[in-house]
């Protein structure tokens, strides 16, 4: 799930904006590391934390994208393939400048803590709630992209940016704005997730595959495909390393081949 | 009866619901002068792109030569002869002029996989793609990159590529496009110039150029060819007038 | 550079790299291990600028086809007693081509992100591979013992590297002559012409995705040579030598360097490490920083990389001393 979160953030960026964004987990690490700062540091309480690792990997993005992003929108897909390299090669070093080689420690609080009953067996409750957690922001996500008016003029700006411009869009802020979301959405799956994938400076460089993967078969542009390819990842994932561990992400790897060469779009990809 | 240099049988192809090609018969003798005319949205980039091949028809089957070439892939069609020009220019444009014409020439001479004796010693090739641009008049830009040449002139290297492919059918879609007017008459002499045994099949809105250019002319309107004839014969046609005239008195 | 009206001759200063590393050779005779292995990466660095550079084909991967061929020549020479370097490099182009040609026969339908993914996912079935069959492989402790037999018999591979610099430096050359040779022919110009414009290649007849698929396995076969080089180098593999981090250093090598131009191949991996000989073992963090910055740099300001940089230099000087000859007149 936490896949999902931090996949569908890159599914935005990359998908409705046709940027090749390897930095996405950068977002991701960010989120995590300013979750574990504001709650060790400054004492604040987790949900209030998590909020504030939404806004700021947002805000923080929105300045990249104004001095940086912006100017490789037209740019070929090697340009933005490199310079996001760049970014997480920055971002990394800084990461171990500030917080060292150790993850970022994240107190859970007793609420969240232990174990639930349901249907007479015993979950964390962590798990079960993030597993609400996402159901919800699938939902608002559905909803935002497909019925309400940012929804719409997003996928027509994408669909044909100049005609989307005559037509009145600002294309510029609406890229911003999309671009704000998806990181921010980073960060929060990076917040929410530390307990689970610990948060330290090679974050971004070792999960970059695995959010790819996400993204790419579930297919660009679209909501239900990095959802899907997150759960099917995910499952597969564990079910190979408990099953057959002799070949652990052996399988993962082939699997992805497999989908992207029957489907080259992804499994929901909807640009040709 | 003679074979036709180009032929669709009951070609017909629709998006959805839209059908853009409805049934059509359309045939190009052998060293044909034929244009193919119509108002906006009557299907004609839509069936240029099924006979070279950019999209497959829904049914119906197209011939070149005699030989039944729909399922034939893109490039393939250009190696049995089928040459085309682009509507909007399509020129590797950081090269030169020469480079964009010899890359053809090389293809059809089945010299472009070689990978031992420099391009630049072939001179069979160069000699070629040299002549062809002066028969068009752009032998003082040959070492010129395309993108610094004048759009009237990028047309003329379009036609040039096609022409080093020497093909038996030429598709020519809208060679006079987004050219200055003072610069049409060249392009018009340089059709007019083309080897004879060419059958070329033009789209084409000028209706100057084509009244000049072609001996038979087809109308398509709503994916259906409304009717094909001498050029007088289409002048003379009231439902070719209503449709043209309607277009006009719409716009 | 490539193309009918470019001059296939040799320039003058297309011979600087050749006398740069004799008088390295004869000069810096402490450094000789560390210049044989950047020797092997500007090789490596050709291969890939031929596919990305002319060909236009954006990959994650490469390291499949350097890091089957390091290991085919270990194992060969750990594992079977086939000592004779000659024939290790054989092996290990032919195990590279065939590699090449399969998965590119499969992958090159593809483009873009996709095609980006399938790249980096090959690269990464072959780590897997590599790190579980540790029999062979010896697995995340790499390979060790790698027998290599003195080259014809006479020259054995020394402890400072004098033999190895040398071997390298010939194996770079005669790539270096048959990629320059291929670049300047039709098939190099074809490329160029797929990467400008691929809907017109295919409009004058040209079977783009054969031909792909084609140059995509004489590159592999290059990677895999330069592999193995490295293997009898080092006489040691590691599990470094594939997945996406040795792909990702390369590429950063030859953006560095200037892609497409044939000579930035030299100049990144020399760059690149040297530096890395230098900052990356006292300061790993500023290391990565400085290459990070440097990318976002070069892909901002300097698409051309360092080479394009002295392009542009030399073509403002060239100008401003022209134009002070005109105004002398």
């Amino acid at each position: 799930m936490i896949l999902y979160v931090i996949s569908v953030g890159l599914s935005v960026t990359m998908g409705l904006m046709g940027f090749i964004n390897l930095a996405h987990g950068v977002f991701a690490m960010a989120g995590g590391f300013i979750l574990s700062t504001a709650m060790a540091r400054f004492g604040l309480p987790f949900p209030l934390a998590v909020l504030v690792a939404f806004v700021v990997v947002s805000a923080g993005s929105i300045v990249l994208e104004r001095l940086l992003y912006s100017r490789l929108y037209a740019a070929g897909e090697l340009a933005q393939v490199l310079f996001s390299i760049g970014l997480i090669l920055i971002s990394m070093a800084l990461a171990r400048l500030v917080y060292g080689n150790l993850a970022a420690p994240v107190f859970l609080p007793d609420y969240l803590r232990g174990q639930v009953h349901i249907l007479g067996r015993d979950f964390p409750t962590y798990r079960v709630f993030l597993i609400m957690f996402s159901a919800l922001l699938i939902a608002a996500l559905w909803f935002g992209v497909e019925r309400t008016r940012w929804g719409a003029m997003v996928r027509a700006a994408v669909d044909n940016r100049a005609m989307a411009q005559s037509v009145g869009i600002n294309t510029r802020q609406l890229f911003m704005a999309t671009f704000a979301l998806g990181s921010g959405l980073a960060g929060l799956g990076g917040a929410l997730g530390a307990d689970i994938l610990p948060v330290q400076w090679s974050y971004p460089f070792e999960h970059l595959v695995y959010f790819l993967i996400v993204v790419a078969v579930g297919g660009l542009g679209s909501l239900r495909g990095p959802f899907v390819a997150a759960l099917l990842i995910g499952v597969a994932d564990t079910a190979c390393k408990y099953w057959i561990p002799e070949f652990g992400a052996f399988l993962i790897y082939v699997a992805t081949m497999a989908i992207l060469l029957w489907r080259p779009m992804g499994l929901f990809g909807v640009r040709a | 009866m003679v074979a036709s240099a180009l032929e669709t049988q009951q070609l017909c192809k629709s998006f959805g619901a839209l059908t853009v090609a409805d049934h059509i018969d359309f045939r190009l003798a052998p060293g044909a002068r034929h244009a193919l005319i119509g108002p906006n949205g009557a299907g004609k980039t839509t069936f240029v792109n099924m006979l070279t091949g950019a999209i497959a028809p829904s049914s119906g089957r197209i011939l070149l030569g005699g030989e039944d070439i729909t399922k034939v892939n893109q490039a393939a069609r250009v190696r049995r002869g089928l040459g085309r020009t682009f509507q909007i220019t399509s020129l590797f444009r950081k090269l030169p002029v020469l480079d964009n014409v010899a890359l053809g020439i090389a293809e059809r001479d089945g010299v472009a996989p070689r990978m031992w004796k420099p391009a630049s010693k072939h001179k069979e090739i160069i000699d070629e793609a040299a002549h062809l641009l002066a028969t068009l008049g752009l032998s003082a830009d040959a070492r010129t990159p395309v993108q610094d040449l004048p759009y009237g002139r990028q047309r003329l290297v379009e036609i040039a590529i096609a022409l080093g492919l020497k093909p038996g059918v030429l598709l020519l879609d809208e060679p006079a496009a987004g050219v200055p007017s003072q610069d049409s008459g060249h392009v018009l002499d340089v059709l007019a110039g083309l080897p004879p045994d060419i059958a070329i099949l033009i789209i084409e809105h000028d209706m100057d150029l084509v009244f000049r250019f072609a001996s038979r002319i087809t109308v398509l309107v709503q994916g259906q060819v409304l009717v094909e004839g001498a050029p007088q014969e289409i002048a003379a046609d009231r439902r070719v007038r209503d449709v043209y005239l309607g277009e006009a008195t719409h716009a | 550079m490539s193309g009918y009206t470019s001059d296939p001759r040799i320039r003058p200063q297309e011979l600087l790299p050749w006398i740069i590393a004799i008088a390295a050779f004869f000069l810096l005779p402490e450094y000789l291990s560390l210049g044989a292995r950047v020797l092997v990466y500007i090789l490596f660095a050709l291969s890939l600028d031929l596919i990305l550079g002319y060909a236009g084909i954006i990959t994650l991967g490469h390291s499949a086809f350097f890091g089957l061929g390091a290991y085919t020549a270990g194992i060969l020479g750990a594992k079977y007693g086939v000592t004779d370097p000659f024939l290790q490099l054989l092996a290990a182009a032919l195990a590279a081509a065939l590699l090449g040609i399969s998965t590119g026969a499969v992958i090159l339908r593809t483009k873009a992100l996709t095609l980006l993914m399938l790249t980096l996912a090959i690269t990464s079935i072959v780590l897997e591979i590599a790190n579980k069959a540790s029999s062979l492989t010896g697995g995340a402790d790499g390979l060790s013992g790698v027998q290599v037999a003195p080259i014809l018999g006479l020259f054995k591979f020394d402890l400072f590297g004098r033999t190895a610099f040398i071997y390298c430096l010939v194996a770079l050359f005669l790539g270096w002559l048959l990629i320059r040779r291929l670049l300047y022919s039709p098939f190099g110009a074809m490329l160029t012409g797929i990467r400008e414009n691929t809907a017109r290649m295919h409009a004058v007849g040209a079977p783009v995705y054969w031909r792909l698929v084609l140059v995509y396995t004489l590159s592999a076969t290059m990677a895999g040579v330069a592999g193995a080089l490295l293997t009898q180098v080092n006489q040691f593999v590691g599990l470094n030598v594939l997945g996406l981090e040795p792909s990702g250093d390369l590429l950063v090598m030859l953006i560095l360097g200037g892609v497409g131009r044939l000579y930035g191949a030299f100049v990144g991996p020399v760059v690149y490490l040297i530096a890395q000989d230098y900052l990356a073992k006292q300061y790993p963090e500023y290391w990565y920083f400085g290459i990070g910055v440097l990318l976002v740099v070069v892909v901002l300001f300097a698409r051309g990389g360092i080479l394009g940089l002295v392009d542009q230099w030399w073509q403002a000087l060239s100008r401003r001393s022209s134009s002070a000859r005109a105004s002398a007149r």
